[in-house]
C-alpha cells in the first residue's frame, strides 16, 4: 500500500473510514423505491402470460372493471392508441411494452391493473380473462437455428430465420494456420448458464404526471437515470413528454448488479397508466415476476479451443459461441461490441494469435443478456479461457499454477497489445498467482492432495488468474444509443469550505456518498465528512452513463479528480490575490497553497473558499465550482489470481469450500475497507453459478425454478469464509492510478471454483463438468464411470 | 372482504386500526403506519428481509396476517435505537461494514437481535446458521458474520 497523502481526519485516498450511508440504513431510514408514496397514489399489477409461445385470441377486461377499486385495465391494444405498445432495447432491437397478438415467453407481461391498493390490483388480475391459443415454443438456441425451426420474430419484416447478429473478431487464417501445425490442441465445452441477478430488492417504480405542469417525475430502480431520461423523451416525444419535462429519480438501490439498467415494460406502462390516469402509479414487482421476466445473465453456449507446443506455450485461442438472447436482444452492452467485451478472452496469457466468433438467436425465453456483475460478458470470456488453461495443463501432464505462470504477460511487457486488439494498461500476474500460491500453501496442499487420493478421499484445488476489462468507455468507440460512455462530476465549494458534489452515476451499495467524497478529500483537503455526495435525480446531478460495469471509479471518479483539479486551479489565482503574490510562488500540498519556501504564508482551501464568495480578486468570476466530464482514454485492466481448495464428501458428494483465497489488483484503492466487502460480495456471487443457481426451462418454455423455493441463492451457511489480500499494481492513465474492482470476484471465482472440484475427479477420468456443479452432477458422473452406486 | 380490528403494539406504542382480514403484517406496518425500514424481498417466505420480532421472537412479516398479531407486541427496526443510542447491532453493522445496499439490513439485525438474546456467545458457526434464513446480495455475510460477533462483545461488556 502506498503511503497515504492525507490525515485520517481529512479521510483522503487509503483510509477506512466508515461509510456515511450507513446511517439511515442501519436505522431503517433508507428511501427506496416502495417506500415512496405520493398523495392518491395507485397501484399497479400485472397479468403474466402461463405460455412461452401464444396468440392471443381475446382479452376481455370486463369483470376486472367491476371489481370496485379498480381504475383502468391496460392492454396493448389501449398502449397501441398511443403507439407505446413497442419500445426499443438498448441494443436497438425492439421489444413489446404490451401485446397486441402474440406472447413470446411466460411470465410476459399481458395487461396490467390499475386500482386503489396493491390487493385490489391482484383480485383485478385474476379477473382478467385471456384466451390464448398455445404454439409450440423454441427453447434451445440450437433448434432455433435449425432451419424448419419456426420464425419467431414474425414483427420484423422480411425475417427469415432466428438469428440475431454475428460478430467476430481476430484473425482466422492466422489461427487456423497455427493449430493445424501445434503439437498440441485441446477443446473444452463450455455452457455458462441462464441465471439472475437476484438483487435482494425487486424492481418498481412510482410515476407521477402532473397534468398542470406537463411534467412526469418517475421514481425507479434504475442504475442509470439520465440514460433511461432520455430514452422515455425519444419514445414518448410524440405524446408530449420531452426531455425537459421529464425527471428520473433513482433513489436508493436495493441492489442492482446489472439487472437495473434496462427499461422494463412495467416501468413504461406505469407511466403511460399515470399520464392516461393523471395520478400517481406504483408498480413493484413480486420476486417471482422479478426471477421469471427480468432480464437474465450469460447463457453463452462456447466451444473452446487451445493450441500449444509441446513444451506448454500457449500459441493460438479459438472460441465459437452460440448466444441466447431470450425473444429479444435485451441486452445493456456498448452499440459496437454485441459481444460486450467478450473479446478479452486471451485473458492474462501472451498468445499471439486468437480468432472468436459468436452468433446470436432468439428463442422464447425472457429477453436480456444483461451484464451480471461484470463488464459485458467478461465472465464468460474468463470462464472460457481459465478453463481452457486447466485442460491444456491435464493434457500436458503439467502443474496448472506452473503453466499459468510460464504464459503469463511478463510486467515489462506493459502496456501490452493483445491479439484481439486491447491494450492493457498495467499488470504483474505472477506477483498475484505467487502471492496467492504463498498464502495457500500450494506445494504442500498438492502433497495433501496425493495422499488424499491414495486413501480414496476427493480433493481439489482450482486456480483462476483473470484479467478484467472495465470503465467504459472511450468516446471513439464507446456509446448506448449514440451517447458517449464518458461520466461525470459537478462540485460546489460553500462559503464556509463545505462542498457538495454529484455525479452521473447511482451507487446501488457500492457506497459511492463515501468513496466519492474521499476522492475530493484527496484532491482538496476537505475533510470527506464536509463533503455532501449526491446522485440519481436528473434535474440536478449533471448527466452520465450511470452504474454498472465496474465504470464508476474509472469514470466519475476520474471526473471527481478533474473537476477538484479546476476547482484548484482557480483557487489558486484568488490565493494570490489574498497573499500578494503571483500565482507562479505558489505551491499546493494537501488542503493549502503556500508560498514557495515561506510555508508559514499559506491560504487552506477553506479561507480561499470564503474569499471566492466575499473577497474575489477584481476580473475573476464569484464563486468556486466546476463540473468536469470525463472521457476515458482507454479502458482499465483489474487482475487477480484465486486460488479455491474443496473437499467431496464421498458418501453424499457434498462440495465443500474449504479455503479460498482471492489477490485482487485494482490499482489505487479509495477505501480499502469497502474494497475488500465489495471483493466478498463479488465472490458469493460467483460462488452461486459455480455450484447452485441455473434457471432451468422444460421443452415447452415453462420455468421450473421461478422462485426463491428452489433458485438457490446462497445463504450465509454455503458462503465460505472468504480470504482476501492484493497487490496493488496503478493504472498509468487513471488520474488516481484507479481501475474498478467491484466485479473481478464474480469474474474470477466461478472458473476458480468449477476447477477445483474437476481437478477433485480428475485422477479419476473426469474432465470437464458443467457449472452449476451440483452433488448429483458429481454422482451423475461418477455413475457414469462405473464408481458410484 | 371481513373487516376487523386489531390492537397491535409496535415499538412501545399501540395501534388500533380496523383491517381487511387479509392484510398482510409486513404491508400493516409499512402501508398503514408508514414504517418502511421492514422491507419486502420475495414472495415466498425465504428472504428474511421482513423480519420483524414479535413477542421477543423473530418473524417474517410477510407470512403472518395483521390479524394474527392482534394483541402482540411487535419490534421493528425502527425501534431499536434507544435515547440518540445505537443498539450494539446497529452500531456493529457500521463498525464492520455488514451492509451495502441496505436492503437486507433491518431484517438481517432483527434476526440477530433474537439470535443474540437467546445465545449471547454464539460461534460462527451458529452464527452463519442462525442467520441463514436471512438472504444478502451484496457482502457475502462475512462482515455480517463479524458485525454479529462485534455487537456480543459490546453486549456482554455492557451486562458486566
Amino acid at each position: 500500500m502506498k503511503e497515504l497523502k492525507t490525515s485520517a481526519e481529512v479521510g483522503g485516498m487509503g483510509h477506512s473510514v466508515k461509510r456515511k450511508e450507513d446511517a439511515r440504513f442501519i436505522r431503517g431510514k433508507g428511501n427506496y423505491t416502495d417506500d415512496v408514496v405520493l398523495p392518491g397514489m395507485l397501484h399497479m399489477d400485472i397479468v403474466r402470460s402461463p405460455y412461452a409461445y401464444a396468440k392471443i385470441k381475446s382479452i376481455n377486461t370486463d369483470k376486472a372493471m367491476a371489481i370496485p377499486g379498480v381504475h383502468a385495465v391496460i392492454t396493448g391494444e389501449v398502449l397501441k392508441g398511443y403507439n407505446l405498445h413497442w419500445m426499443p432495447t438498448l441494443m436497438s432491437d425492439t421489444q413489446m411494452v404490451l401485446p397486441t397478438d402474440t406472447v413470446m415467453y411466460q411470465a410476459q407481461e399481458v395487461a396490467a391493473v390499475i386500482a386503489d391498493d396493491r390487493y385490489i390490483a391482484a383480485d383485478g388480475v385474476e379477473a382478467v380473462e385471456v384466451e390464448y391459443e398455445p404454439m409450440k415454443a423454441v427453447v434451445d438456441p440450437f433448434k432455433a437455428m435449425e432451419k424448419d425451426a419456426p420464425i419467431l420474430r414474425t414483427d420484423k419484416e422480411g425475417k427469415t430465420d432466428n438469428h440475431i447478429w454475428h460478430w467476430e473478431t481476430g484473425d482466422a487464417e492466422k489461427t487456423e494456420q497455427v493449430f493445424k501445425n501445434a503439437d498440441v490442441v485441446v477443446e473444452e465445452k463450455v455452457y455458462l448458464p441462464r441465471i439472475h441477478v437476484c438483487s435482494i430488492e425487486t424492481c418498481g417504480c412510482v410515476a407521477s404526471f402532473d397534468p398542470a405542469e406537463g411534467k412526469l417525475t418517475v421514481w425507479m430502480t434504475t442504475q442509470a437515470p439520465h440514460a433511461i431520461r432520455t430514452v422515455f423523451a425519444l419514445v414518448a416525444g410524440h405524446v408530449g413528454l420531452s426531455e425537459e419535462k421529464i425527471r428520473i429519480i433513482s433513489p436508493d438501490i436495493g441492489g442492482g448488479f446489472g439487472g437495473k439498467v434496462p427499461i422494463y415494460p412495467g416501468y413504461v406502462i406505469a407511466v403511460a397508466a399515470s399520464v392516461v390516469i393523471g395520478k400517481p402509479v406504483k408498480w413493484v414487482e413480486d420476486r417471482s415476476e422479478n426471477l421469471q421476466a427480468d432480464s437474465f445473465a450469460r447463457d453463452y453456449h462456447m466451444t473452446v479451443e487451445m493450441a500449444a507446443s509441446k513444451e506448454g506455450k500457449m500459441e493460438a485461442l479459438r472460441i465459437k459461441t452460440i448466444a441466447d438472447h431470450g425473444y429479444t436482444d435485451a441486452a445493456a452492452n456498448p452499440s459496437k461490441y454485441p459481444a460486450g467485451m467478450f473479446s478479452i478472452c486471451t485473458g492474462s496469457y501472451d498468445i499471439k494469435t486468437a480468432f472468436t466468433e459468436m452468433d446470436a438467436y432468439y428463442t422464447n425465453k425472457p429477453p436480456g443478456g444483461v451484464a451480471y456483475r461484470c463488464s459485458f460478458r467478461v465472465t464468460e470470456a474468463v470462464h472460457a479461457i481459465e478453463r481452457i488453461v486447466d485442460v491444456l495443463a491435464k493434457k500436458l501432464g503439467r502443474d496448472p499454477a506452473e503453466l499459468r505462470l510460464q504464459n503469463f504477460i511478463q510486467p515489462d511487457e506493459f502496456p501490452y497489445k493483445s491479439a484481439l486488439g486491447w491494450e492493457y494498461d498495467s499488470g504483474d500476474y505472477p506477483r498475484a498467482l505467487k502471492l496467492a500460491m504463498d498464502k495457500i500453501g500450494y506445494e504442500d496442499l498438492r502433497k495433501e492432495q496425493l495422499i488424499k487420493r491414495s486413501k480414496g478421499e476427493l480433493m481439489g484445488i482450482g486456480i483462476c488468474s483473470f484479467t478484467e476489462i472495465v470503465g467504459a468507455g472511450p468516446s471513439k468507440d464507446f456509446d448506448i444509443l449514440g451517447i458517449k460512455m464518458f461520466d461525470s462530476c459537478e462540485v460546489r465549494i460553500h462559503p464556509t469550505g463545505k462542498a457538495i458534489a454529484r455525479f452521473g452515476t447511482k451507487s446501488q451499495g457500492q457506497g459511492h456518498e463515501t468513496t466519492y467524497a474521499q476522492i475530493l478529500a484527496e484532491e482538496l483537503g476537505i475533510p470527506y465528512t464536509d463533503i455532501q455526495i449526491e446522485e440519481g435525480d436528473t434535474d440536478t446531478a449533471p448527466y452520465g452513463l450511470g452504474t454498472y460495469a465496474s465504470r464508476s471509479t474509472p469514470t466519475a471518479g476520474a471526473a471527481a479528480a478533474k473537476a477538484a483539479h479546476k476547482i484548484r486551479e482557480k483557487s489558486k489565482k484568488i490565493a494570490a490575490h489574498l497573499l500578494e503574490v503571483s500565482e507562479e510562488d505558489l505551491e499546493w500540498e494537501v488542503g493549502k497553497f503556500s508560498v514557495k519556501g515561506s510555508p508559514e504564508q499559506s491560504k487552506t482551501i477553506q479561507e480561499i473558499a470564503f474569499a471566492a464568495y466575499t473577497n474575489h480578486p477584481q476580473g475573476l468570476e464569484a464563486g468556486l465550482e466546476a463540473t468536469h466530464y470525463y472521457d476515458p482514454p482507454n479502458l482499465t485492466f483489474p487482475f487477480g489470481s484465486y486460488i479455491c481448495v474443496v473437499d467431496i464428501d464421498p458418501k453424499t458428494y457434498a462440495i465443500k469450500i474449504r479455503r479460498f483465497i482471492a489477490i485482487d489488483d485494482c490499482g489505487n484503492i479509495i477505501n480499502p475497507m469497502i474494497v475488500e466487502g465489495q471483493i466478498h460480495g463479488g465472490l458469493t456471487q460467483g460462488l452461486a453459478p459455480a455450484l447452485f443457481e441455473e434457471l432451468i426451462y422444460d421443452e415447452d418454455g415453462n420455468i421450473l425454478n421461478g422462485s426463491l423455493m428452489d433458485y438457490l441463492v446462497p445463504t450465509a451457511v454455503e458462503t465460505p469464509n472468504w480470504e482476501t489480500d492484493q497487490t496493488v499494481t496503478p493504472s498509468p492513465h487513471h488520474p488516481l492510478g484507479a481501475k474498478g474492482v467491484a466485479e473481478s470476484p464474480t469474474v474470477g471465482a466461478p472458473p476458480a471454483i468449477a476447477n477445483a472440484v474437476i481437478d477433485a475427479l480428475s485422477h479419476l477420468g473426469v474432465e470437464s463438468m458443467g457449472i452449476p456443479i451440483t452433488p448429483f452432477k458429481v454422482w451423475q458422473v461418477l455413475k457414469d464411470k462405473g464408481l458410484a452406486a | 372482504m371481513s373487516k376487523h380490528t386489531v390492537t397491535i403494539e409496535i415499538n412501545g406504542s399501540s395501534f388500533t386500526r380496523e383491517v381487511d382480514s387479509r392484510l398482510l403484517l409486513v404491508h400493516f406496518i409499512r402501508e398503514d403506519l408508514q414504517m418502511t425500514g421492514t422491507h419486502i424481498g420475495c414472495d415466498t417466505t425465504h428472504c428474511g428481509a421482513c423480519t420483524v420480532l414479535m413477542d421477543g421472537r423473530s418473524i417474517k412479516s410477510c407470512t403472518l396476517f395483521t390479524i394474527q398479531a392482534n394483541g402482540k407486541s411487535l419490534t421493528t427496526i425502527e425501534g431499536l435505537e434507544s435515547g440518540g443510542k445505537l443498539h450494539p447491532l446497529q452500531e456493529g453493522f457500521h463498525e464492520e461494514h455488514g451492509l451495502q445496499c441496505g436492503f437486507c439490513t433491518p431484517g438481517m439485525i432483527m434476526r440477530a437481535v433474537e439470535l443474540l438474546g437467546k445465545n449471547p456467545n454464539p460461534t460462527e458457526d451458529e452464527i452463519r446458521t442462525g442467520i441463514s434464513g436471512n438472504l444478502c446480495r451484496c457482502t457475502g455475510y462475512v462482515n455480517i458474520v463479524k458485525s454479529v460477533q462485534y455487537a456480543a462483545e459490546k453486549m456482554k461488556a455492557e451486562v458486566a
